[in-house]
Protein backbone atom coordinates (compact mmCIF):
# COMPACT_ATOMS: atom_id res chain seq x y z
CA UNK A 1 0.00 0.00 0.00
CA UNK A 2 1.46 3.39 -1.02
CA UNK A 3 1.69 6.05 1.68
CA UNK A 4 -0.57 9.08 1.27
CA UNK A 5 1.04 12.47 0.54
CA UNK A 6 1.77 14.52 3.64
CA UNK A 7 -0.58 17.38 2.56
CA UNK A 8 -3.47 14.90 2.17
CA UNK A 9 -2.97 13.60 5.70
CA UNK A 10 -2.77 17.12 7.16
CA UNK A 11 -5.77 18.06 5.00
CA UNK A 12 -7.77 15.12 6.35
CA UNK A 13 -7.02 16.17 9.94
CA UNK A 14 -7.97 19.81 9.25
CA UNK A 15 -11.14 18.91 7.32
CA UNK A 16 -12.24 16.43 9.99
CA UNK A 17 -11.55 18.91 12.79
CA UNK A 18 -13.49 21.70 11.10
CA UNK A 19 -16.39 19.36 10.26
CA UNK A 20 -16.64 18.21 13.88
CA UNK A 21 -16.43 21.78 15.20
CA UNK A 22 -19.42 22.75 13.04
CA UNK A 23 -21.33 19.60 14.01
CA UNK A 24 -20.80 20.52 17.69
CA UNK A 25 -23.58 23.09 17.15
CA UNK A 26 -26.05 20.20 17.19
CA UNK A 27 -25.30 19.91 20.91
CA UNK A 28 -25.66 23.65 21.53
CA UNK A 29 -24.13 26.99 20.51
CA UNK A 30 -20.58 26.81 21.85
CA UNK A 31 -17.14 28.45 21.43
CA UNK A 32 -15.86 25.63 19.20
CA UNK A 33 -18.65 26.24 16.71
CA UNK A 34 -18.14 30.01 16.85
CA UNK A 35 -14.44 29.54 16.12
CA UNK A 36 -15.17 27.43 13.03
CA UNK A 37 -17.94 29.81 11.98
CA UNK A 38 -15.64 32.85 12.03
CA UNK A 39 -12.91 30.90 10.26
CA UNK A 40 -15.44 29.99 7.58
CA UNK A 41 -16.37 33.64 7.02
CA UNK A 42 -12.68 34.66 6.94
CA UNK A 43 -11.61 31.95 4.50
CA UNK A 44 -14.65 32.54 2.25
CA UNK A 45 -14.08 36.29 2.09
CA UNK A 46 -10.37 35.75 1.45
CA UNK A 47 -11.21 33.31 -1.33
CA UNK A 48 -13.65 35.74 -2.99
CA UNK A 49 -11.08 38.56 -2.74
CA UNK A 50 -8.37 36.48 -4.42
CA UNK A 51 -10.71 35.24 -7.15
CA UNK A 52 -12.03 38.75 -7.84
CA UNK A 53 -8.51 40.15 -7.92
CA UNK A 54 -7.43 37.46 -10.36
CA UNK A 55 -10.52 37.66 -12.60
CA UNK A 56 -11.19 41.38 -12.58
CA UNK A 57 -7.94 43.21 -11.84
CA UNK A 58 -5.52 40.87 -13.61
CA UNK A 59 -7.55 39.33 -16.44
CA UNK A 60 -10.02 42.13 -17.22
CA UNK A 61 -7.94 45.22 -16.50
CA UNK A 62 -4.14 44.80 -16.24
CA UNK A 63 -3.56 42.21 -18.98
CA UNK A 64 -5.82 43.81 -21.65
CA UNK A 65 -4.31 47.25 -20.98
CA UNK A 66 -0.66 46.13 -20.85
CA UNK A 67 -0.76 43.45 -23.55
CA UNK A 68 -3.43 44.81 -25.95
CA UNK A 69 -3.36 48.51 -25.13
CA UNK A 70 -7.11 48.65 -24.35
CA UNK A 71 -6.94 52.09 -22.75
CA UNK A 72 -10.76 52.40 -22.77
CA UNK A 73 -10.84 50.02 -19.82
CA UNK A 74 -9.55 52.85 -17.67
CA UNK A 75 -13.10 54.32 -17.86
CA UNK A 76 -14.77 51.53 -15.79
CA UNK A 77 -11.75 51.64 -13.46
CA UNK A 78 -12.35 55.38 -12.96
CA UNK A 79 -16.09 54.71 -12.40
CA UNK A 80 -15.19 52.03 -9.87
CA UNK A 81 -12.80 54.40 -8.10
CA UNK A 82 -15.65 56.92 -7.84
CA UNK A 83 -17.45 54.35 -5.66
CA UNK A 84 -14.66 54.55 -3.13
CA UNK A 85 -15.32 58.27 -2.60
CA UNK A 86 -17.99 57.01 -0.16
CA UNK A 87 -15.19 57.04 2.41
CA UNK A 88 -14.50 60.77 1.92
CA UNK A 89 -17.53 62.61 3.36
CA UNK A 90 -16.98 65.79 1.33
CA UNK A 91 -16.66 63.88 -1.94
CA UNK A 92 -19.15 61.10 -1.17
CA UNK A 93 -21.67 62.55 -3.65
CA UNK A 94 -19.33 61.60 -6.50
CA UNK A 95 -20.04 57.93 -5.83
CA UNK A 96 -23.54 58.61 -7.17
CA UNK A 97 -22.10 58.69 -10.70
CA UNK A 98 -20.86 55.13 -10.30
CA UNK A 99 -24.15 53.92 -8.85
CA UNK A 100 -26.13 55.83 -11.49
CA UNK A 101 -24.10 54.15 -14.23
CA UNK A 102 -24.46 50.62 -12.83
CA UNK A 103 -28.14 50.95 -11.94
CA UNK A 104 -29.02 52.66 -15.24
CA UNK A 105 -27.19 50.05 -17.27
CA UNK A 106 -28.71 47.21 -15.23
CA UNK A 107 -32.23 48.60 -15.62
CA UNK A 108 -31.76 49.17 -19.37
CA UNK A 109 -30.39 45.68 -19.93
CA UNK A 110 -33.12 44.13 -17.79
CA UNK A 111 -36.23 45.56 -19.48
CA UNK A 112 -36.12 43.93 -22.95
CA UNK A 113 -34.53 40.71 -21.71
CA UNK A 114 -37.01 40.25 -18.88
CA UNK A 115 -39.98 40.96 -21.15
CA UNK A 116 -38.69 38.53 -23.75
CA UNK A 117 -37.34 35.67 -21.63
CA UNK A 118 -39.39 35.76 -18.47
CA UNK A 119 -42.77 37.09 -19.57
CA UNK A 120 -43.43 36.41 -23.26
CA UNK A 121 -41.48 33.14 -23.35
CA UNK A 122 -43.25 31.83 -20.23
CA UNK A 123 -46.68 32.80 -21.59
CA UNK A 124 -45.78 31.16 -24.90
CA UNK A 125 -44.66 27.94 -23.20
CA UNK A 126 -47.95 27.85 -21.30
CA UNK A 127 -50.19 28.39 -24.33
CA UNK A 128 -48.31 26.67 -27.17
CA UNK A 129 -48.76 23.03 -25.98
CA UNK A 130 -52.54 23.57 -26.06
CA UNK A 131 -52.40 24.67 -29.70
CA UNK A 132 -50.80 21.36 -30.66
CA UNK A 133 -54.11 19.65 -29.82
CA UNK A 134 -55.51 20.83 -33.14
CA UNK A 135 -53.30 19.06 -35.71
CA UNK A 136 -53.76 18.35 -39.42
CA UNK A 137 -55.59 15.09 -38.60
CA UNK A 138 -58.15 16.67 -36.31
CA UNK A 139 -58.18 17.25 -32.56
CA UNK A 140 -55.97 14.95 -30.44
CA UNK A 141 -55.70 14.80 -26.68
CA UNK A 142 -53.02 12.91 -24.73
CA UNK A 143 -53.93 11.93 -21.17
CA UNK A 144 -50.56 10.60 -19.95
CA UNK A 145 -49.93 12.31 -16.61
CA UNK A 146 -46.34 11.05 -16.44
CA UNK A 147 -45.42 12.88 -19.64
CA UNK A 148 -44.96 16.59 -18.73
CA UNK A 149 -45.66 17.50 -22.38
CA UNK A 150 -49.08 15.74 -22.50
CA UNK A 151 -52.21 17.80 -23.20
CA UNK A 152 -53.71 16.98 -19.81
CA UNK A 153 -50.59 18.32 -18.07
CA UNK A 154 -50.64 21.37 -20.36
CA UNK A 155 -54.17 22.16 -19.13
CA UNK A 156 -53.11 21.62 -15.50
CA UNK A 157 -50.15 23.98 -16.02
CA UNK A 158 -52.45 26.60 -17.60
CA UNK A 159 -54.82 26.24 -14.67
CA UNK A 160 -51.94 26.59 -12.18
CA UNK A 161 -50.38 29.62 -13.86
CA UNK A 162 -53.73 31.44 -14.23
CA UNK A 163 -55.00 30.72 -10.72
CA UNK A 164 -51.72 31.68 -9.00
CA UNK A 165 -51.49 34.88 -11.04
CA UNK A 166 -55.11 35.65 -10.11
CA UNK A 167 -54.41 34.99 -6.44
CA UNK A 168 -51.78 37.75 -6.50
CA UNK A 169 -54.05 40.12 -8.48
CA UNK A 170 -55.72 42.35 -5.92
CA UNK A 171 -57.52 44.81 -8.23
CA UNK A 172 -60.55 42.49 -8.31
CA UNK A 173 -62.30 41.35 -5.15
CA UNK A 174 -61.81 37.62 -4.53
CA UNK A 175 -65.47 36.67 -4.16
CA UNK A 176 -67.81 34.28 -5.97
CA UNK A 177 -66.02 32.65 -8.91
CA UNK A 178 -62.96 34.78 -8.10
CA UNK A 179 -62.78 33.20 -4.65
CA UNK A 180 -62.83 29.70 -6.12
CA UNK A 181 -60.03 30.60 -8.55
CA UNK A 182 -57.97 32.20 -5.76
CA UNK A 183 -58.47 29.11 -3.57
CA UNK A 184 -57.21 26.94 -6.44
CA UNK A 185 -54.20 29.25 -6.64
CA UNK A 186 -53.51 28.73 -2.93
CA UNK A 187 -53.74 24.97 -3.42
CA UNK A 188 -51.14 25.09 -6.21
CA UNK A 189 -48.92 27.38 -4.11
CA UNK A 190 -49.07 25.04 -1.12
CA UNK A 191 -48.15 22.02 -3.24
CA UNK A 192 -45.25 23.99 -4.71
CA UNK A 193 -44.03 25.15 -1.28
CA UNK A 194 -44.25 21.59 0.02
CA UNK A 195 -42.35 20.27 -3.00
CA UNK A 196 -39.74 23.01 -2.59
CA UNK A 197 -39.37 22.14 1.09
CA UNK A 198 -39.03 18.42 0.42
CA UNK A 199 -36.50 19.05 -2.31
CA UNK A 200 -34.43 21.34 -0.04
CA UNK A 201 -34.47 18.80 2.79
CA UNK A 202 -33.19 16.09 0.47
CA UNK A 203 -30.47 18.41 -0.91
CA UNK A 204 -29.30 19.09 2.65
CA UNK A 205 -29.43 15.36 3.40
CA UNK A 206 -27.22 14.78 0.39
CA UNK A 207 -24.68 17.28 1.80
CA UNK A 208 -24.88 15.58 5.18
CA UNK A 209 -24.22 12.19 3.59
CA UNK A 210 -21.22 13.74 1.80
CA UNK A 211 -19.76 15.01 5.07
CA UNK A 212 -20.39 11.70 6.86
CA UNK A 213 -18.76 9.82 3.97
CA UNK A 214 -15.66 12.00 4.39
CA UNK A 215 -15.63 11.34 8.14
CA UNK A 216 -15.84 7.59 7.53
CA UNK A 217 -13.05 7.78 4.94
CA UNK A 218 -10.84 9.78 7.31
CA UNK A 219 -11.29 7.23 10.07
CA UNK A 220 -8.95 5.01 8.07
CA UNK A 221 -5.54 4.08 9.55
CA UNK A 222 -3.74 5.50 6.50
CA UNK A 223 -4.79 9.01 7.62
CA UNK A 224 -3.97 8.30 11.28
CA UNK A 225 -7.67 7.96 12.22
CA UNK A 226 -8.38 11.70 12.62
CA UNK A 227 -12.14 11.08 12.90
CA UNK A 228 -11.70 8.92 15.99
CA UNK A 229 -9.14 11.10 17.78
CA UNK A 230 -10.72 14.45 16.92
CA UNK A 231 -14.21 13.20 17.86
CA UNK A 232 -12.89 12.26 21.28
CA UNK A 233 -11.11 15.62 21.54
CA UNK A 234 -14.25 17.56 20.53
CA UNK A 235 -16.47 15.65 22.97
CA UNK A 236 -13.88 16.18 25.72
CA UNK A 237 -13.65 19.90 24.97
CA UNK A 238 -17.45 20.23 25.01
CA UNK A 239 -17.57 18.37 28.31
CA UNK A 240 -14.96 20.70 29.85
CA UNK A 241 -16.73 23.78 28.49
CA UNK A 242 -20.05 22.58 29.92
CA UNK A 243 -18.44 21.93 33.31
CA UNK A 244 -16.79 25.35 33.34
CA UNK A 245 -20.12 26.90 32.40
CA UNK A 246 -21.80 25.22 35.39
CA UNK A 247 -19.05 26.33 37.79
CA UNK A 248 -19.26 29.94 36.60
CA UNK A 249 -22.95 30.94 36.67
CA UNK A 250 -23.80 33.71 34.23
CA UNK A 251 -23.51 37.29 35.50
CA UNK A 252 -27.05 38.55 35.94
CA UNK A 253 -26.02 42.22 36.30
CA UNK B 1 -23.78 72.28 -7.65
CA UNK B 2 -27.28 70.75 -7.37
CA UNK B 3 -26.99 69.82 -11.03
CA UNK B 4 -23.71 67.97 -10.41
CA UNK B 5 -24.87 66.28 -7.22
CA UNK B 6 -28.47 65.37 -8.04
CA UNK B 7 -29.47 65.95 -11.65
CA UNK B 8 -26.38 64.67 -13.45
CA UNK B 9 -26.57 61.21 -11.79
CA UNK B 10 -30.24 60.99 -12.80
CA UNK B 11 -29.29 62.02 -16.33
CA UNK B 12 -26.58 59.33 -16.44
CA UNK B 13 -29.16 56.73 -15.34
CA UNK B 14 -31.66 57.92 -17.98
CA UNK B 15 -29.13 57.89 -20.84
CA UNK B 16 -27.47 54.56 -19.97
CA UNK B 17 -30.86 52.97 -19.27
CA UNK B 18 -32.40 54.02 -22.60
CA UNK B 19 -29.20 53.22 -24.51
CA UNK B 20 -28.93 49.66 -23.22
CA UNK B 21 -32.67 49.03 -23.51
CA UNK B 22 -32.48 50.12 -27.16
CA UNK B 23 -29.35 48.02 -27.76
CA UNK B 24 -31.43 44.81 -27.59
CA UNK B 25 -33.42 45.84 -30.66
CA UNK B 26 -30.42 46.79 -32.84
CA UNK B 27 -29.01 43.64 -34.50
CA UNK B 28 -25.76 45.29 -35.64
CA UNK B 29 -22.21 44.07 -34.85
CA UNK B 30 -21.42 47.45 -33.26
CA UNK B 31 -24.41 47.02 -30.95
CA UNK B 32 -23.26 43.51 -30.00
CA UNK B 33 -19.77 44.84 -29.40
CA UNK B 34 -21.19 47.53 -27.12
CA UNK B 35 -23.01 44.88 -25.08
CA UNK B 36 -19.85 42.78 -24.75
CA UNK B 37 -17.83 45.80 -23.59
CA UNK B 38 -20.59 46.90 -21.21
CA UNK B 39 -20.73 43.46 -19.61
CA UNK B 40 -16.96 43.63 -19.06
CA UNK B 41 -17.30 47.15 -17.65
CA UNK B 42 -20.00 45.99 -15.23
CA UNK B 43 -17.72 43.20 -13.99
CA UNK B 44 -14.89 45.68 -13.42
CA UNK B 45 -17.09 48.17 -11.56
CA UNK B 46 -18.58 45.24 -9.58
CA UNK B 47 -15.05 44.37 -8.43
CA UNK B 48 -14.79 47.81 -6.86
CA UNK B 49 -18.18 47.31 -5.20
CA UNK B 50 -16.64 44.28 -3.48
CA UNK B 51 -14.00 46.58 -1.97
CA UNK B 52 -16.81 48.60 -0.36
CA UNK B 53 -18.31 45.51 1.28
CA UNK B 54 -15.02 43.99 2.39
CA UNK B 55 -13.78 47.27 3.87
CA UNK B 56 -16.92 47.41 5.98
CA UNK B 57 -16.25 43.86 7.29
CA UNK B 58 -12.57 44.74 7.95
CA UNK B 59 -13.57 47.87 9.84
CA UNK B 60 -16.25 46.18 11.96
CA UNK B 61 -13.93 43.43 13.20
CA UNK B 62 -10.91 45.73 13.57
CA UNK B 63 -12.94 47.91 15.97
CA UNK B 64 -13.93 44.80 17.93
CA UNK B 65 -10.31 43.69 18.27
CA UNK B 66 -8.99 47.18 19.12
CA UNK B 67 -11.58 47.67 21.88
CA UNK B 68 -11.26 44.04 22.99
CA UNK B 69 -15.06 43.71 23.02
CA UNK B 70 -16.72 40.41 23.95
CA UNK B 71 -15.80 37.77 21.38
CA UNK B 72 -12.87 39.75 19.92
CA UNK B 73 -10.89 36.50 19.71
CA UNK B 74 -13.33 35.23 17.08
CA UNK B 75 -12.76 38.41 15.07
CA UNK B 76 -9.05 37.67 15.25
CA UNK B 77 -9.71 34.16 13.90
CA UNK B 78 -11.71 35.73 11.06
CA UNK B 79 -8.83 38.07 10.28
CA UNK B 80 -6.26 35.26 10.35
CA UNK B 81 -8.44 33.12 8.07
CA UNK B 82 -9.01 35.96 5.63
CA UNK B 83 -5.44 37.30 5.48
CA UNK B 84 -4.00 33.79 5.39
CA UNK B 85 -6.22 32.84 2.44
CA UNK B 86 -5.39 36.10 0.63
CA UNK B 87 -1.63 35.58 1.17
CA UNK B 88 -1.76 31.98 -0.06
CA UNK B 89 -4.01 32.95 -2.98
CA UNK B 90 -1.74 35.74 -4.17
CA UNK B 91 1.30 33.51 -3.76
CA UNK B 92 -0.24 30.91 -6.10
CA UNK B 93 -1.72 33.53 -8.50
CA UNK B 94 -5.25 32.49 -7.54
CA UNK B 95 -4.83 29.01 -9.03
CA UNK B 96 -6.10 25.91 -7.21
CA UNK B 97 -3.97 23.56 -9.28
CA UNK B 98 -1.05 23.82 -11.68
CA UNK B 99 -0.59 21.03 -14.23
CA UNK B 100 -2.79 18.72 -12.18
CA UNK B 101 -0.96 19.34 -8.91
CA UNK B 102 -2.87 20.96 -6.06
CA UNK B 103 -1.48 24.32 -4.94
CA UNK B 104 -1.60 25.69 -1.39
CA UNK B 105 -4.65 27.75 -2.44
CA UNK B 106 -6.29 24.55 -3.71
CA UNK B 107 -5.48 22.93 -0.36
CA UNK B 108 -7.25 25.77 1.50
CA UNK B 109 -10.23 25.36 -0.83
CA UNK B 110 -10.46 21.54 -0.61
CA UNK B 111 -9.61 20.98 3.04
CA UNK B 112 -11.00 24.13 4.67
CA UNK B 113 -13.63 25.88 2.57
CA UNK B 114 -15.42 22.82 1.18
CA UNK B 115 -15.77 20.99 4.54
CA UNK B 116 -16.79 24.19 6.34
CA UNK B 117 -19.36 25.14 3.71
CA UNK B 118 -20.66 21.59 3.29
CA UNK B 119 -21.09 21.03 7.02
CA UNK B 120 -22.62 24.45 7.61
CA UNK B 121 -25.36 23.67 5.08
CA UNK B 122 -25.61 20.03 6.16
CA UNK B 123 -26.54 20.89 9.75
CA UNK B 124 -29.49 22.80 8.31
CA UNK B 125 -30.97 19.38 7.55
CA UNK B 126 -31.49 18.84 11.29
CA UNK B 127 -32.99 22.27 11.86
CA UNK B 128 -35.25 22.01 8.82
CA UNK B 129 -36.48 18.69 10.17
CA UNK B 130 -37.21 20.14 13.61
CA UNK B 131 -38.87 23.22 12.06
CA UNK B 132 -40.99 20.88 9.95
CA UNK B 133 -42.08 18.93 13.01
CA UNK B 134 -43.25 22.15 14.67
CA UNK B 135 -44.89 23.82 11.67
CA UNK B 136 -46.06 20.93 9.52
CA UNK B 137 -48.75 19.63 11.81
CA UNK B 138 -51.80 19.56 9.59
CA UNK B 139 -53.75 22.32 11.31
CA UNK B 140 -55.61 23.35 8.15
CA UNK B 141 -56.38 21.93 4.73
CA UNK B 142 -53.62 24.03 3.13
CA UNK B 143 -51.03 22.85 5.69
CA UNK B 144 -52.10 19.24 5.05
CA UNK B 145 -51.61 19.70 1.29
CA UNK B 146 -48.15 21.18 1.91
CA UNK B 147 -47.25 18.29 4.23
CA UNK B 148 -48.39 15.60 1.79
CA UNK B 149 -46.53 17.22 -1.14
CA UNK B 150 -43.35 17.51 0.92
CA UNK B 151 -43.52 13.88 2.09
CA UNK B 152 -44.16 12.56 -1.44
CA UNK B 153 -41.24 14.56 -2.89
CA UNK B 154 -38.92 13.44 -0.08
CA UNK B 155 -39.93 9.78 -0.56
CA UNK B 156 -39.60 10.04 -4.31
CA UNK B 157 -36.01 11.31 -4.15
CA UNK B 158 -34.52 8.29 -2.36
CA UNK B 159 -34.45 4.57 -3.30
CA UNK B 160 -35.86 3.59 0.10
CA UNK B 161 -38.90 5.84 -0.43
CA UNK B 162 -39.53 4.34 -3.85
CA UNK B 163 -39.16 0.86 -2.36
CA UNK B 164 -41.72 1.60 0.37
CA UNK B 165 -44.15 3.52 -1.88
CA UNK B 166 -43.49 2.39 -5.48
CA UNK B 167 -45.52 5.24 -6.99
CA UNK B 168 -43.72 7.99 -5.06
CA UNK B 169 -41.00 8.43 -7.71
CA UNK B 170 -43.49 9.10 -10.53
CA UNK B 171 -45.80 11.24 -8.39
CA UNK B 172 -42.80 13.21 -7.11
CA UNK B 173 -41.64 13.86 -10.69
CA UNK B 174 -45.17 14.91 -11.67
CA UNK B 175 -45.42 17.31 -8.73
CA UNK B 176 -42.03 18.85 -9.53
CA UNK B 177 -42.41 18.98 -13.33
CA UNK B 178 -46.08 19.95 -13.64
CA UNK B 179 -47.58 21.46 -10.46
CA UNK B 180 -44.37 23.05 -9.17
CA UNK B 181 -43.31 24.38 -12.55
CA UNK B 182 -46.73 25.98 -13.14
CA UNK B 183 -46.41 27.89 -9.84
CA UNK B 184 -42.79 28.85 -10.57
CA UNK B 185 -43.88 30.10 -13.98
CA UNK B 186 -46.64 32.24 -12.48
CA UNK B 187 -44.32 33.66 -9.82
CA UNK B 188 -41.65 34.33 -12.47
CA UNK B 189 -44.16 36.23 -14.61
CA UNK B 190 -45.28 38.29 -11.59
CA UNK B 191 -41.75 39.04 -10.42
CA UNK B 192 -40.69 39.95 -13.95
CA UNK B 193 -43.58 42.39 -14.35
CA UNK B 194 -42.49 44.01 -11.09
CA UNK B 195 -38.84 44.13 -12.21
CA UNK B 196 -39.77 45.79 -15.49
CA UNK B 197 -41.93 48.35 -13.70
CA UNK B 198 -39.10 49.08 -11.25
CA UNK B 199 -36.58 49.41 -14.09
CA UNK B 200 -38.81 52.00 -15.79
CA UNK B 201 -39.16 53.87 -12.48
CA UNK B 202 -35.37 53.91 -12.08
CA UNK B 203 -34.67 55.03 -15.64
CA UNK B 204 -37.18 57.89 -15.49
CA UNK B 205 -36.00 59.03 -12.05
CA UNK B 206 -39.13 58.12 -10.07
CA UNK B 207 -37.17 55.65 -7.92
CA UNK B 208 -34.04 57.36 -6.56
CA UNK B 209 -33.17 55.46 -3.38
CA UNK B 210 -30.07 53.93 -5.03
CA UNK B 211 -28.47 57.38 -4.97
CA UNK B 212 -28.45 57.27 -1.17
CA UNK B 213 -29.23 60.05 1.26
CA UNK B 214 -26.94 62.87 2.28
CA UNK B 215 -26.97 66.52 1.39
CA UNK B 216 -28.94 67.52 -1.72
Amino acid sequence: MTALPFESIIGAWVATGLTLLIFSFLYKDNPLFKLAEHLYVGVSVGYVIVKTYDTVIIHLVVKPIVENGEIALLIPVAIGMLMLTRYVPKAAWMSRYAFAFIVGMGAGLAIPRTVSSFILKQVEDTIRPLLSMAGSDGVTFSMNLLNPASHLNAIIILLGVSSVLFYFFFSIEHSGVGKAVARTGILFLMISFGAGFGYTVMARMSLLIGRLTDLIEFSDASYGRPTVWLSLLTVGALFLLARRGREQPPDIH
Amino acid sequence: MIFLRRQLPLLITLVTGLLFAAQYYVPHPASEQMLTSATKWLQIVGGFALILGVTSLFHQHAVKIRRQEAGWGYSLVLYVGMLGTIAVGLWTNGKESVEGTMTAFGWVYNYMMVPLQGTMFAILAFFIASAAYRSFRAKSREAAVLLVAAVIVMMGRVPLGEYLIPLSGDVSSWILNVLNSSVRRAILIGVSLGAVALSFKIIFGVERSYLGGGKE
